[in-house]
């Protein structure tokens, strides 16, 4: 099997700025989704999006460094992001139960 | 073979990523962002993040998806309306997004010039014993500090789904 492969396969390693600009790009299209979308649970999906692509930032500079205190910043942003589903899902529901709409421009009863 | 896995998943987010943003229907975006959560599972393990990586998957793509799909389908909420009143997002998103992408790529390539090259298996720090270690032991108050903003939080869930807003 080995022989059909190029030399250094099995041994060949991955820069580590290559997983921090993946962190960049999923961060940006999180951030795209969060400015271009209507509907408010897709945009609170896109807010959970970033966090993940911050999550692996934080897990590669734990790699970066040898150290384990990044992951467990990792670790406190899942709380975190734990925690606010569980508020912003029970706001969603009750937005939907007093104004019967999800999209995100008519919600706008604070501007009148 | 790292660099395979790597490709591979890394695909597999930006691909899952892209398609969040792009489908009308709440349900397949829920279902992309479960994609690119289990990717980034497999990420985390080949940079030595077990307890992570497991968390990852039993928390996020576990829990917190279940939850939007359990609202989504409660809310029974459909494919989003194209709306007219889209302001200043529409022109100027894209081209701020696209330069915050370039300005981060070359802060990272500049400033990580003595970064390692990730190889699995080099970094064997984080599996749930030194995890648990250097949480309960360094970051002891933290941890304690994060039960009380969870006490908060289920109080604050019950009580904003029961009222009605006046």
């Amino acid at each position: 099997m080995s022989q059909f492969l190029p030399p250094g396969f099995f041994t060949a390693t991955v820069p580590l700025n290559a997983y921090l600009i993946l962190s960049a790009i999923l961060f940006a299209i999180g951030a795209c989704g969060f400015l271009f979308r209507k509907n408010i649970i897709t945009i609170y999906m896109c807010i959970e999006l970033m966090l993940n692509a911050v999550n692996l930032s934080f897990v590669t500079f734990s790699y970066q460094f040898g150290k384990v205190d990044g992951q467990i910043y990792s670790f406190f942003v899942m709380v975190v992001a734990a925690a606010e589903a569980a508020v912003g899902l029970a706001i969603i529901l009750t937005i939907f139960r007093n104004l019967g709409t999800l999209q995100i421009d008519e919600i706008d009863s604070l501007k009148n | 073979m790292d660099v395979l896995l790597f490709t591979f998943f890394a695909l597999v987010a930006i691909v899952g990523a892209v398609s969040l943003v792009v489908q009308k229907h709440p349900i397949s975006s829920a279902l992309s962002l479960v994609s690119v959560m289990v990717a980034l599972s497999v990420l985390f393990l080949l940079l030595g993040a077990e307890f992570i990586a497991a968390a990852q998957l039993v928390v996020y793509s576990g829990a917190i998806m279940v939850l939007f799909v359990f609202v989504i389908m409660l809310l029974n909420a459909g494919a989003e309306r194209e709306s007219r009143k889209a302001g200043l997002a529409q022109f100027l998103g894209l081209p701020l997004t696209a330069a915050l992408l370039v300005f981060a790529s070359y802060v990272i390539t500049q400033s990580m010039s003595n970064a390692k090259a990730v190889k699995f298996g080099a970094f064997t720090g984080g599996g749930p014993r030194e995890v648990g270690w250097t949480l309960f032991t360094q970051y002891l108050l933290p941890f304690e500090v994060t039960s009380i903003l969870i006490l908060v939080a289920i109080a604050g869930a019950v009580v904003l789904a029961r009222k009605e807003i006046d």
